[in-house]
């Protein structure tokens, strides 16, 4: 006897294979995170906070890219670590169904301005 | 339906609280307080973006005694979660896992943290 559904026999196309997608998405996000986030912490160390330096600092096309790669990770990586703290804690399906749609327009909410005012700085608009 | 007989399983409060407990709850606070991070993060960036006024506004508010409390606790919580993570990195491996090295590794990462996290404001000053 199987225990394949009708329609998956059919299609004879076996699992979607992303059923550890999420896993994945937070190793490998970690795993880029760790060099840019040790980066940005030792960048924080030579600059003098002054609006001036940071401008300058920040139009660098170096650092500003990685500023983009750094938003672009943390906003997902966090969207995952959320995720899973709501999944845990929140069990009211609808106030879930809620956190982690609000979580998600928050995250790409965060980085579309962080993305914003990094091309603004780099671009010298 | 349900047995009130059987036997149940000891309840959390009988077991001697393990260094490993409190770094996997640390592991998920520090992940939420990295998140909140993240929303400074990008106003950083958006009043660097925005011009010298809000830009002084920002990092007053940043430099009052409540404002450096919270990025201490922020940078903390950022080296704690790095040094961490690599912990699960490497477990990620089907190393380490054993109770001795578990513990060896939970102090480990505190005190890496702890001096980086001191490291890292000194070299800011």
């Amino acid at each position: 006897m199987s225990l394949r559904a009708p329609l998956g026999s059919v299609l004879g196309l076996g699992t979607a294979k992303d059923g550890t997608s999420h896993w994945w998405g937070q190793r490998v996000s970690a795993i880029a995170l760790l060099f840019l986030g040790l980066w940005f912490a030792f960048s924080l160390t030579t600059t003098d906070f002054s609006h001036a330096e940071v401008i300058a600092e920040i139009a660098r096309p170096i650092n500003n890219i990685l500023l983009l790669l750094l938003t672009a990770t943390i906003a997902y990586h966090s969207y995952l670590g959320i995720q899973v703290v709501v999944e845990d804690y929140v069990h009211a399906s609808g106030i879930k169904v809620l956190a982690l749609i609000l979580s998600r327009f928050a995250h790409i909410a965060l980085a579309t301005a962080a993305v914003f005012a990094l091309l603004k700085i780099g671009l010298g608009a | 339906m349900s047995n009130t007989e059987r036997p149940l399983s000891p309840h959390l409060s009988v077991y001697r609280w393990p260094i490993t407990m409190t770094l996997s709850i640390l592991h998920r606070v520090t992940g939420v307080a990295l998140s909140l991070g993240f929303v400074v993060f990008v106003a950083w960036l958006f009043a660097a973006a925005s011009g010298a006024e809000s830009y002084a506004v920002l990092l007053g508010a940043m430099q009052s005694t409540i404002g450096r409390l919270l990025l201490i606790g922020c940078s903390f919580a950022f080296f704690f979660h790095l040094s961490n993570g690599v912990r699960h990195l490497f477990w990620d491996t089907g190393r380490g896992l054993a109770m001795r090295q578990a513990n060896a590794s939970a102090w480990f990462v505190l005190f890496a943290s702890a001096v980086s996290t001191a490291g890292f404001w000194m070299m800011l000053s």
